[in-house]
């Protein structure tokens, strides 16, 4: 129980006094999580959407490979991003495993199926007599298109949620793929892991609930937005 | 005839075939709708009226066939979002936007890039020609359903349409509330001229709104007339079900003379040893050759019955004795089922039902004219 308490007491003040080794991790943490997001929010969205509004053939074979890839294990996108990105991988030539690049493309993989599932979902939800409607107001694909998007914005900011609370929290890929090196890819998942088998339990607890807290903040933040949205 | 030309036809649909799961859903040779007319297009579920809407919109694919509007063939003399940039569609649900009732109305105008002074002098318009102005902020989520629907229509005449298309739009409201929308829409179609094609399975609503008629059944167009005409005169046997002609009855032409046919009723043998009476005979005002088989359509509006097996002379032709069957209230008249022979189908009041102390097993006296039996030649 004192380690818990003396670990909490410890981050409050590696927060206060702005702990310049704790503050550039959960900077990384936040720019590598966040350009992963986003990178996964324009993929999942665009393909998400596109599956949901069209029918050919093996479409349902589509839509459960897209439903599986929500429950990718991070561990095993670590393996294959760091196969492909070893030094006589596919991509070696490129000489970016480990390196934050690494991490966000691990963290890309696999966000992007928790958005694009979410995002398949949010668009099936929408009554298919929408798509008609808009289109006879004089809509292009295109407009049709982003008007849907606008109109399941809810479910959207959802599936942001999820997506970002999925790689900022996951360990398994960061650690394999951007090698946990100080001062340049450790993260605070990463660093927490690092700490705990250090036993410096204090230190570790304090990363924790700093991962916490960044979780909840940014939560919050989109649940406020998303609440505003909601028709009262 | 001219572009200009009242009679040129605003929309013509030549061969319009569509087909689902290798099965031909709709089937129309041709249609053509004149500048400001209304037509209505009814049917029972499953005919195909959404279908053709969809179709005359360009909103889903035609497999062959034609439409052509103004004179210009979409597709070739003018794209599909230009033809559909003249037109506006009204579904059974109200399919609003999530934002508020004034956005949803300006959707259409934003779609094409009005600017934004003349869309809040339109939305405005709109909003109060609909009686929603005071709605104007809320969110569109948060509507009854006939607010809703009044949000629909204002948005669809908001991008003023040349053809406005109305998809069954007061079929999920009550009562009262589809009383006084469709009132609305009347007034607002007749004062802006607007042409629309309305499908509904409510007789009542296509006899209220409607210039023309069209009934379809599995994916054709059996029959398209002035609202009399389809009525009165339904072309066949679907027809005359479907438009509320109760009593249809098959009979042979014995003969005609001057105009009015003498006809043989095909009629049920036991029904008539019920009765005791011999095969039933009726005339029926038209032209028709002796020997025709024929079904004779009579309207249930159009019997009269006499109690007590009394008929004192009138200038109706048909008159037989016929047992009361049985006796349905139907809103504000009872529906009075009659075995003369044949089965015959009355509307009485509920106030003639009292005074005439009209019984089941009662016989009365049946009574129609000549010329409300409308003739229909087999096949």
């Amino acid at each position: 129980m004192d380690i818990i308490l003396e670990g909490i007491k410890q981050a409050f003040s590696l927060l206060v006094s702005l702990d310049p080794e704790v503050m550039g991790i959960t900077w990384l943490s936040l720019k590598v999580s966040g350009t992963a997001t986003l990178i996964s929010l324009f993929i999942g969205i665009g393909i998400g959407t596109a599956v949901a509004l069209t029918s050919f053939p093996g479409r349902q074979i589509v839509v459960s490979l897209i439903n599986t890839g929500m429950a990718l294990p991070p561990v095993v996108v670590g393996l294959f991003v760091t196969i492909f990105l070893w030094r006589n991988g596919p991509f070696g030539a490129l000489e970016i495993l480990y390196t934050p690049l690494a991490i966000i493309i691990a963290q890309a993989i696999i966000a992007t199926p928790i958005v694009m599932g979410i995002t398949l979902a949010a668009m099936q939800q929408l009554p298919r007599k929408l798509r008609l409607q808009i289109l006879a107001l004089g809509a292009t694909r295109f407009q049709m298109v982003w008007l849907l998007i606008k109109e399941a914005k809810l479910s959207l900011m959802a599936a942001v949620m999820a997506g970002f609370g999925g790689v900022i929290s996951e360990v398994g890929a960061s650690i394999m793929v951007g090698g946990n090196i100080k001062g340049y890819t450790r993260v605070l998942t990463t660093a927490t892991v690092m700490e705990t088998s250090k036993g410096n339990f204090d230190v570790a607890i304090a990363l924790g609930v700093i991962l916490l807290l960044f979780a909840f903040a940014i939560n919050l933040v989109l649940t406020r937005v998303q609440q505003r949205e909601r028709p009262r | 005839m001219t572009a200009n030309d009242p009679s040129t036809p605003i929309l013509q649909g030549e061969n319009i075939q569509v087909q689902r799961g290798g099965k031909r859903i709709l089937d129309v040779s041709s249609l053509k709708i004149i500048p400001r007319e209304v037509l209505s297009v009814i049917g029972p579920n499953g005919a195909g009226k959404t279908t053709l809407l969809q179709a005359l919109s360009r909103l889903i694919r035609i497999g062959k066939g034609e439409i052509c509007f103004q004179g210009k063939k979409v597709g070739a003399d003018m794209t599909p979002l230009n033809y559909r940039r003249c037109l506006a569609m009204v579904f059974q649900e109200a399919l609003l936007f999530d934002a508020t009732v004034y956005a949803n109305v300006a959707s259409g105008l934003k779609i094409r890039g009005v600017n934004s002074s003349e869309i809040i002098s339109i939305v405005n318009t709109r909003l109060e020609q609909f009686g929603i102005g005071h709605l104007r902020d809320r969110s569109a989520k948060t509507l009854s359903g006939g607010e809703a629907q009044r949000t629909s229509l204002a948005r669809a005449f908001a991008i003023q349409p040349q053809l406005l298309f109305l998809d069954e739009p007061f079929a999920a409201l009550d009562p009262p509330t589809r009383e006084t929308l469709l009132e609305d829409l009347n007034r607002v179609l007749r004062t802006s001229g607007t042409t629309a094609i309305m499908a509904t399975h409510d007789q009542v609503e296509a006899l209220r709104l409607s210039d023309r008629i069209a009934v379809m059944n599995e994916g054709r167009i059996t029959q398209i007339g002035r609202p009399e005409e389809v009525m009165n005169h339904p072309r066949d046997e679907f027809v005359a079900s479907f438009v509320g002609v109760e009593t249809i009855i098959e009979g042979r032409v014995i003969k005609c003379e001057r105009a009015t046919a003498t006809i043989a009723i095909n009629s049920n043998p036991t029904a008539l040893m019920e009765t005791g009476a011999a095969i039933p005979c009726l005339e029926a005002a038209g032209q028709v050759q002796p020997g025709e088989q024929v079904f004779c359509c009579i309207r249930p509006e159009h019997v009269t019955i006499f109690p007590g097996g009394r008929h004192d002379r009138s200038s109706a032709r048909n008159a037989f004795p016929a047992t009361i069957n049985r006796i349905i209230p139907a809103g504000p008249f009872y529906k009075v089922h009659l075995n003369g022979g044949f089965p015959l189908v009355a509307y009485v009041t509920v106030q003639s039902i009292e005074d005439l102390n009209l019984r089941v097993g009662e016989t009365v006296i049946a009574s129609f004219k000549a010329t409300a039996v409308h003739m229909i030649r087999r096949c």
